[in-house]
C-alpha cells in the first residue's frame, strides 16, 4: 500500500500533463491565416469545459490553501488545507493523476464512506482561541491519535475491516494506529459522536507522540509534497515549535462524489518577539508584528502547479472587526489598527448563525506571486488592541478525584461562558443541549449508576437534567465502556459537574503498556451542543470561487469541543526484580508449606511402629538368610 | 540431648528440631549474643552508608544550561517591590499578568480530630469542610497554573511557597518572590511538559493545614454549595462592583492533572555567623513515609556538593532521621503530600546575608531560581513517575544513605532471639515437673499424670493467654481514654493525665475482678514471660512492617526490658548477679513507662524539674502524636504498654503456689503498680 508512488509506468507518464492544457497543444501549431477560426474553437472549447465542470467534477482536482489568524493571546494560528478529488471509481478505473493512489486503495479495498485521523500535540485552548468557529469545532483534536471510519459494510464485517484498517494506516502513517485494532481499543458509538446506524467505529490512542515521521508519509500524499506550493512553508523546526500542532486527513466517498481526500494541519505559534519580557501579557501592549517569514521561516514562491487553485487568507476575528468598527474607520488592509503587508486580492465578508458579522477574510492569491516575487504576507499592529474569541456555551472540563490505587471517580464540569445572554438577550427558562461522549478502557470500571449530577452546587436527579443515555458498559479484557449522553441544562446554569465513580482493575503482567509506571490514560471526552452550528455563510462569496476550505466552514457543523486527557494510576508491579519476587515468593511459599504440610501429615506414634516393623522385617530377612545359608551350606558339605 | 546417645531405638529427632532445643538451651548467651550483635550493628550504620546515586536516568539533573537569569531575579524584586496590603489578591494580579491561569482556595482550619486508624483506611473526607459566608477565620490559598504548551496536561508538578497572611515577615516575602519569579519564567517556558501549579500557602493556621486543605479539596472536590461568597478581606472595595461572571472565574476551584512530584521552598531566618548559604531538605512524611530517594538526590545534585561527614555527624544524621521517622509525625507540610502519594521534598533555604543587602540578595534569588528550576527541570524529563530508586532509606548526609536491606539487620537480629526464648521459658515451666527430654517425645500418660497436681500442665499456657488478652484488652480502652478526656472543658494538661492514670488503674482493677486477677490462677511467671516475649515480638513484627523506624527504637527499648525481667522473689542465684538484675529490672521498668520516659528525657534537656509541668508535656506530647494521627501513638499503646505491664507482673510474681496466699500477693501486687505509678 505504502508504495503508492511507483505506480505503474503509463500512470507516472500521464501524471506530468495537466489535463486542463489539452486543447491548447493541439490548437498551437495550427498558427496562421486560421487564427479567428481558431480563437473561436478556443472559446468554444473553454466554454464546454467550464459548463461540464460545473455540472458534473469529472476531473481530479488538487486544491490549496493556508489561512492565517491572529490570536488573541499574541500567537497565530495557521491552517493548511489541501483537497484532493477523485471523481467516481467507474470513470477513471484503476489509475490515477493526481490522487494518491494509496488512498483510492485503501477506500476501495475497506468500503470506506467516512474516516479520519488525526495526528495532535499539545491542547486547543478553547478559552483564548474560541470555541464557537469552525476551526475549533473541525480542526481542535484530542492530544494524540483519533481515528474514527464510517464503513459501507454489512454490519458484520465491520469489526474485521476496522481492525484491517487499522494495520494499513499504521503502515502508511509510520505510527501505531494498530494498538486500536483490539477490541478493548475501539468503540461504536450511536449518536454521541456522530449519527449512525452502527457502521462507525472511533477509537483514540493518546499516548502516540506525534514528530516528523507522520508528516513525512502525510507530505507524500500530496501531488507537491513540500517541493511547491503552500506545502514548502511546511519548514519543520518552526511549525514544531508551535504550542499546537494537529495532523489530520479526512477521507468523504461515495458513488456520486467520488473519494475527497481533505489534508489538514493546524498550527498555533508563537511569533517572535523583540522583546522577550512580558509575552503573555496584553495590557496596553502592540499585539506582536507577524508575516510568513516570521512564522515558517518561508516565504511563499507560486503554486503547485499542478493545483487548480492556491490561496493564503488571512482572517481577523470578529473581536478585532467589531473594534475596527467602532472606531468608525473601514475594514480596508490598511487600517488604523493594522496594516497587511500587501495588499489582498479580495476582501470577503463572513456571517456567523448568531451574528450579522463575524470575521472578515483578505483572500490572496499565490499563483500571482513566483520565486522571484514571493509572497511573504503578514500583520504590523498599529494600536494595541484587546478582544476575545466566540467561546462554546459551556466551557468544559475533566478532572480525577480520588486517590489511592483503590478507587476514584471522574468529574465533568461546565462552566458557563454566559453566551446565550449575548445571542438571546434575556435568560429565561430555557435549556441548552449537550452530549457527552466518552469511552473508558476497561480497567477503570466505571459504575454507571454512581452517576451524580451538581448544578450551581445543588444535587439534581438524573431524570431532571439527562435526556437520552446510552451506555455499553466495559467487559473484562474484551470491550472499553462507552457512554453517550444527551443533557438539558438550564441557560441560567453558571457551573454544573457531573461525576462518575470507578474501580480500577489489575492487568495480567503481560497487559502493561512500556512506561507502565507513568499510569493509564482515559481518552478525551467530547462533548457537544447540538443547537449551536459554527457555520459560516459568506454572501459575497462568489460559488466559482470554489475554495474548499470556505466551503467546510460553510458546512453545518455542531459546536463541540474536547475535554482533557486524564491520568490515572493503577497499581503496577515492579518489573525491575522478577527475579528476586519470585524467588522470595516461592522460598517463603516453599518453605510454609513444607513445614505445615509435614507437620500435618506426621504421626510419632505411627513412625515409632513403622521402625520397629523394618527392624522386625529385617531381623526375619537376616533369620531368612542365615537359615538359607545354612542349608546351602549343609547341602554342598 | 544427653539423653539421646541411650535410646539407640528412638529415632533421631530433626535437625531443625535439635538445633532449636539446643538453642533454647543456651538461650542466655544466645541472646546476649544477638542483643549486642544488633545493638554493634546498628552503632555501625552510620559507617555502612553508601554514596547516593541517581537511579532513574531520565532525570539528568544539570543537564540544560538554567535559564533563570538576572532577570529574572530582578523580577523578583519588582514582585517585592510592589506588593500591597492583600497578599493573596496582589498574587493573583501578578498571576493573571503573567498569563497564566488563576484561582483562589478558601479554608478553615480544622479542628482537632482523633484518627487513630487512619493509616488503614483511606483518605476521609473529614477535611473538606466548605467554608461558609458567614465565617470570618479562614484562609487563602492562591494558585496559578501554568498550563504546559505542548504537554498533554495529564500530569503536573506542584510548587509550595508559604507565606502567614496576617502578619508577612520578610523572609517570607522573599521566598514569595521566588516562588513568582520561578513561575513566571516557568509560564514562558517552551520546554515543559506537565503543567505547573504555584500554590502560595496561607500559614495563619499552619503550613500543614494549609496545604493539606488543598489537596484534599483537590483530590475530593465538594460540588454541594459551592457559591462561596468573596469577603472583603481579600477584594478591596473597588472590587466590589465587578462583574459577576469575573468572580465565579477566579473563585471557581480549578484541577490540573495527576500529581507527579511537588517541591516545598522556604526562606528561613537569616543567620549571621554562617560562612555560607545552606539549604535543608526536610522530607519525612507521616509514619516514616519518604519520597523517592531520586527526589532528594536532584536537589542534593544540583544545590551543593559537599565533603563526606565523619563518623559523628553522620550518627546524629543517623539518629535524627530514625527520630523524625519513628515519631510518625511529619517534619513540615510535604507530610500533607506523601498522603496522596506525591513525591515531595521540603527547601528550607538559610540565606547568610542580611535581609537589607540587596546585592546579597539577588545573588540569592539567582541561585534559589536557578536550583528549583533545575528540580522542576528534572521532574518535567521524566516520563514515568518516581519508581526507581529506595522509599525505605535513612539518610546519614545528604549524598549517604542507608538502604532497607541495610538497616534491618540490626533490628532482625535484636528480634531474632525473642521465640528462642519464649521457647525456652515455655518449656523450663514444664522443665519443672518434667526433665528436659520430655519436651520433644512428652508422652500422653505423663499429661494425664500432670493435671490432677497443678490444675492442667499443658492447659496452663491458656491461663497465661488469658492474662495477656485482659491486659490487650485494657491497653484498647486506656489508648481510647485520651480522646474521652479531652471532651472535659477547661482541663490543664497535667489534671488530664492524672485523670488518664486513675482511670487505668481503675480499668486494670474492674477488669481484674472480672475476669479473676493474674495471679489467681497460678500462672508460673516463666510462661508470663514467654507469653510477654511472644506477644512483644508479634507486635514489634507488625510496627516494623507499618514504620520501621519506631519499631527500631521501641525494640532497643522493650527487648532489654523483657528480656531482663525476672520475678524480684525469685531465689536461686547469688546476691551479686541477683542484684545486679534486680537493679536492671527497675531501671528498665521506670524507663520502660512512657510517661516516665519523657519526664526524664524532659529533665535532663531542661536540667530544671519542675514536677507538675514535666508530666503535663506527656499528654501534650500524646496530644501531639494523636493529632496527627501517628502510628507510634497506637504502638505505644497496644504493644508498649502492655509489654510494659505485664513485665511489672513477672517483676512482682509472687513465685509460689500456694492457694491460700495468691488474693494476698494480688493486693500486693497491685500496691505495687500503685507505687511505682505513684513515684512520677
Amino acid at each position: 500500500m505504502a508504495a503508492h508512488s511507483r505506480g505503474h509506468p503509463a500512470m507516472r507518464e500521464r501524471e506530468f500533463s495537466p489535463a486542463g492544457t489539452s486543447p491548447y497543444w493541439w490548437i498551437r501549431p495550427c498558427a496562421g491565416p486560421i487564427l479567428f477560426l481558431s480563437l473561436l474553437f478556443l472559446f468554444l472549447f473553454l466554454f464546454t469545459a467550464a459548463a461540464a465542470s460545473a455540472a458534473a467534477p469529472e476531473e481530479e482536482k488538487f486544491t490549496e490553501e493556508l489561512l492565517l489568524r491572529p490570536l488573541p493571546d499574541r500567537k497565530a494560528l495557521a491552517h493548511f488545507h489541501f483537497r484532493s478529488s477523485a471523481p467516481p471509481a467507474a470513470s477513471v478505473g484503476r489509475h490515477h493523476h493526481l490522487f494518491p493512489k494509496a488512498i483510492s486503495q485503501l477506500v476501495k479495498k475497506y468500503h470506506i464512506s467516512e474516516l479520519e485521523l488525526s495526528f495532535t500535540q499539545g491542547r486547543w485552548n478553547y478559552e483564548q482561541w474560541g470555541g464557537f468557529d469552525p476551526m475549533s469545532t473541525n480542526n481542535a483534536k484530542p492530544p494524540g491519535v483519533e481515528l474514527w471510519a464510517v464503513f459501507d459494510l454489512p454490519l458484520s464485517e465491520i469489526d474485521a475491516t476496522w481492525k484491517n484498517l487499522t494495520h494499513t494506516l499504521s503502515g502508511l502513517f509510520c505510527a501505531s494506529i494498530n494498538f486500536l485494532e483490539s477490541s478493548t481499543a475501539f468503540s461504536a458509538p450511536r449518536w454521541g459522536f456522530k449519527l449512525n446506524e452502527g457502521n462507525l467505529r472511533y477509537g483514540a490512542l493518546p499516548r502516540e507522540a506525534v514528530c516528523t515521521e507522520n508528516l513525512t508519509p502525510w507530505l507524500k500524499l500530496l501531488p507537491c509534497r513540500d517541493k511547491a506550493g503552500i506545502a514548502s512553508l511546511l519548514y519543520r523546526p518552526s511549525i514544531y515549535k508551535g504550542y499546537y500542532h494537529s495532523q489530520k486527513l479526512k477521507l468523504r466517498s461515495s458513488q456520486s462524489l467520488g473519494i475527497i481526500l481533505d489534508q489538514t494541519l493546524t498550527v498555533v505559534l508563537q511569533p517572535n518577539t523583540v522583546s522577550g519580557e512580558q509575552l503573555h501579557s496584553n495590557h496596553g501592549q502592540l499585539q506582536p508584528n507577524w508575516s510568513m517569514r516570521h512564522l515558517f521561516n518561508r516565504k511563499l514562491s507560486g503554486k503547485c502547479l499542478v493545483s487548480k487553485s492556491s490561496r493564503v487568507f488571512i482572517e481577523v476575528d470578529k473581536g478585532i472587526v467589531d473594534n475596527v468598527n467602532k472606531s468608525g474607520s473601514d475594514l480596508s488592509w490598511s487600517n488604523e489598527f493594522f496594516v497587511l503587508s500587501n495588499s489582498p486580492d479580495k476582501l470577503i465578508k463572513g456571517q456567523n448563525h448568531v451574528e450579522i458579522q463575524s470575521s472578515f477574510l483578505y483572500v490572496y492569491d499565490a499563483s500571482n506571486y513566483t520565486e522571484e516575487k514571493p509572497l511573504d504576507v503578514g500583520i504590523t499592529w498599529k494600536l494595541p488592541l484587546v478582544w476575545t474569541c466566540t467561546p462554546s456555551p459551556f466551557h468544559a472540563s475533566r478532572f480525577l478525584m480520588g486517590s489511592g490505587n483503590e478507587r476514584g471517580s471522574i468529574a465533568l464540569s461546565f462552566m458557563s461562558t454566559n453566551l446565550h445572554k449575548q445571542i438571546s438577550g434575556s435568560p429565561t427558562d430555557c435549556s441548552i443541549k449537550a452530549v457527552i461522549f466518552q469511552v473508558v478502557p476497561w480497567y477503570v470500571k466505571v459504575y454507571y449508576h454512581s452517576l451524580e449530577i451538581f448544578i450551581d452546587g445543588s444535587r439534581k436527579t438524573v431524570s431532571e437534567v439527562v435526556d437520552k443515555i446510552h451506555v455499553i458498559p466495559s467487559e473484562d479484557k474484551l470491550l472499553p465502556g462507552t457512554l453517550e449522553m444527551l443533557l438539558r441544562f438550564p441557560c441560567s446554569m453558571q457551573s454544573g459537574t457531573l461525576t462518575l465513580d470507578f474501580d480500577k482493575g489489575f492487568l495480567h503482567i503481560d497487559e502493561y503498556p512500556p512506561d507502565a509506571n507513568q499510569g493509564f490514560d482515559i481518552p478525551s471526552a467530547l462533548v457537544s451542543f447540538p443547537e449551536f452550528s459554527s457555520a459560516r455563510s459568506y454572501p459575497e462569496i462568489d460559488p466559482v470561487l470554489g475554495s474548499p476550505l470556505l466551503e467546510n466552514f460553510q458546512e453545518d457543523s455542531v459546536v463541540k469541543s474536547y475535554t482533557e486527557v486524564l491520568l490515572v494510576p493503577l497499581t503496577t508491579p515492579d518489573f525491575s526484580m522478577p527475579y528476586n519476587v519470585i524467588t522470595f515468593t516461592c522460598t517463603v511459599l516453599a518453605l510454609y508449606f513444607g513445614s505445615l504440610l509435614n507437620a500435618l501429615r506426621r504421626r510419632i506414634g505411627e513412625e515409632e511402629r513403622e521402625l520397629k516393623k523394618t527392624v522386625v522385617i529385617l531381623k526375619k530377612w537376616q533369620l531368612l538368610a542365615s537359615i538359607l545359608y545354612r542349608k546351602f551350606v549343609d547341602e554342598l558339605f | 540431648m544427653k539423653s539421646v546417645p541411650k535410646q539407640e531405638a528412638q529415632p533421631k529427632p530433626r535437625l531443625i528440631v535439635r538445633l532449636g532445643v539446643f538453642l533454647a538451651s543456651h538461650h542466655i548467651l544466645f541472646s546476649v549474643l544477638c542483643c549486642s550483635a544488633g545493638i554493634i550493628t546498628l552503632l555501625l550504620l552510620p559507617s555502612l552508608a553508601k554514596n547516593t546515586y541517581l537511579s532513574e536516568n531520565a532525570l539528568i539533573p544539570g543537564f540544560a544550561n538554567p535559564l533563570f537569569s538576572t532577570e529574572d531575579a530582578i523580577e523578583a524584586n519588582r514582585f517585592m517591590k510592589g506588593i500591597e496590603a492583600v497578599l493573596a489578591n496582589f498574587i493573583a494580579q501578578q498571576i493573571e499578568a503573567l498569563g497564566a491561569e488563576v484561582c483562589y482556595h478558601k479554608f478553615i482550619p480544622r479542628s482537632k480530630n482523633f484518627h487513630p486508624l487512619k493509616f488503614f483506611t483511606s483518605m476521609t473526607n473529614d477535611m473538606a469542610i466548605q467554608p461558609n459566608g458567614t465565617d470570618t477565620n479562614f484562609g487563602i490559598n492562591t494558585i496559578g497554573i501554568v498550563r504546559a504548551p505542548r504537554g498533554d496536561g495529564k500530569e503536573t508538578i506542584v510548587l509550595v511557597s508559604p507565606y502567614n497572611s496576617q502578619s508577612v515577615q520578610s523572609n517570607e516575602l522573599l521566598s514569595l518572590a521566588l516562588g513568582f519569579s520561578v513561575f513566571s519564567l516557568l509560564s514562558r517556558a517552551a520546554w515543559l511538559s506537565k503543567d505547573v501549579v504555584w500554590l502560595s500557602v496561607d500559614s495563619q493556621f499552619g503550613e500543614y493545614v494549609a496545604v493539606s486543605a488543598w489537596l484534599n479539596l483537590y483530590h475530593n472536590l465538594v460540588f454541594l454549595s459551592q457559591s462561596v461568597i468573596l469577603h472583603t478581606k481579600m477584594y478591596g472595595a473597588n472590587h466590589i462592583n465587578d462583574g459577576n461572571s469575573e468572580k465565579t472565574e477566579v473563585m471557581a476551584f480549578k484541577c490540573a492533572g495527576t500529581m507527579v512530584a511537588a517541591l516545598i521552598f522556604k526562606v528561613g531566618e537569616t543567620r549571621r555567623y554562617g560562612d555560607r548559604d545552606s539549604v535543608m531538605m526536610y522530607a519525612e512524611a507521616s509514619n516514616g513515609q519518604m519520597p523517592n530517594l531520586d527526589l532528594l538526590n536532584v536537589v542534593h545534585y544540583l544545590a551543593v556538593h559537599r565533603q563526606v561527614p565523619d563518623y559523628v555527624e553522620g550518627t546524629a544524621n543517623l539518629a535524627n532521621s530514625i527520630y523524625s521517622q519513628a515519631l510518625g509525625v511529619p517534619t513540615g507540610s510535604h507530610g500533607a503530600f506523601c498522603d496522596y502519594q506525591v513525591d515531595v521534598v521540603s527547601l528550607e533555604f538559610s540565606p547568610t546575608f542580611h535581609v537589607r543587602n540587596d546585592n546579597a540578595k539577588s545573588l540569592f534569588r539567582l541561585r534559589g531560581g536557578m536550583l528549583i528550576e533545575g528540580v522542576v527541570r528534572s521532574v518535567n524529563n521524566l516520563l514515568e513517575k518516581f519508581h526507581q530508586s529506595f522509599f525505605l532509606y535513612f539518610l546519614t548526609a545528604p549524598s549517604k544513605f542507608i538502604s532497607v536491606g541495610m538497616y534491618m539487620i540490626p533490628f532482625a537480629l535484636l528480634l531474632a532471639p525473642l521465640p528462642i526464648v519464649a521457647a525456652a521459658f515455655a518449656g523450663g515451666s514444664k522443665s519443672m515437673e518434667k526433665p528436659v527430654d520430655k519436651l520433644i517425645e512428652h508422652s500422653k500418660a505423663d499429661d494425664i499424670a500432670d493435671i490432677p497436681q497443678s490444675k492442667g500442665g499443658s492447659c496452663k499456657w491458656l491461663q497465661a493467654a488469658k492474662v495477656l488478652l485482659v491486659i490487650q484488652l485494657w491497653a484498647v480502652l486506656v489508648s481510647l481514654l485520651p480522646y474521652y478526656i479531652t471532651q472535659i472543658p477547661d482541663a490543664t494538661p497535667m489534671q488530664s493525665t492524672l485523670i488518664w492514670v486513675v482511670l487505668s488503674i481503675v480499668i486494670l482493677i474492674a477488669l481484674s475482678v472480672l475476669f479473676g486477677s493474674p495471679y489467681s490462677a497460678g500462672v508460673e511467671w516463666k510462661l508470663l514471660k514467654a507469653t510477654l516475649i511472644t506477644s512483644m515480638s508479634i507486635g514489634l513484627g507488625l510496627m516494623s512492617i507499618i514504620n520501621f523506624a519506631t519499631a527500631q527504637l521501641g525494640a532497643l527499648i522493650v527487648i532489654p526490658m523483657c528480656l531482663f525481667s525476672r520475678p524480684l522473689k525469685a531465689s536461686g542465684m547469688n546476691f551479686l548477679p541477683r542484684s545486679v538484675l534486680l537493679a536492671s529490672n527497675i531501671v528498665f521498668a521506670v524507663l520502660g513507662f512512657p510517661p516516665a520516659a519523657v519526664l526524664i528525657m524532659k529533665g535532663m534537656s531542661k536540667g530544671s524539674c519542675s514536677w507538675t509541668t514535666d508530666f503535663g508535656d506527656f499528654w501534650i506530647w500524646m496530644e501531639f502524636l494523636w493529632e496527627w494521627s501517628s502510628e507510634t501513638y497506637l504502638y505505644l499503646y497496644l504493644v508498649h504498654l502492655p509489654c510494659w505491664l505485664l513485665c511489672i507482673l513477672v517483676l512482682l510474681h509472687p513465685c509460689r503456689q500456694l492457694e491460700s496466699k495468691i488474693k494476698e500477693d494480688w493486693l500486693f501486687g497491685l500496691g505495687g503498680i500503685f507505687f511505682s505509678v505513684g513515684k512520677f
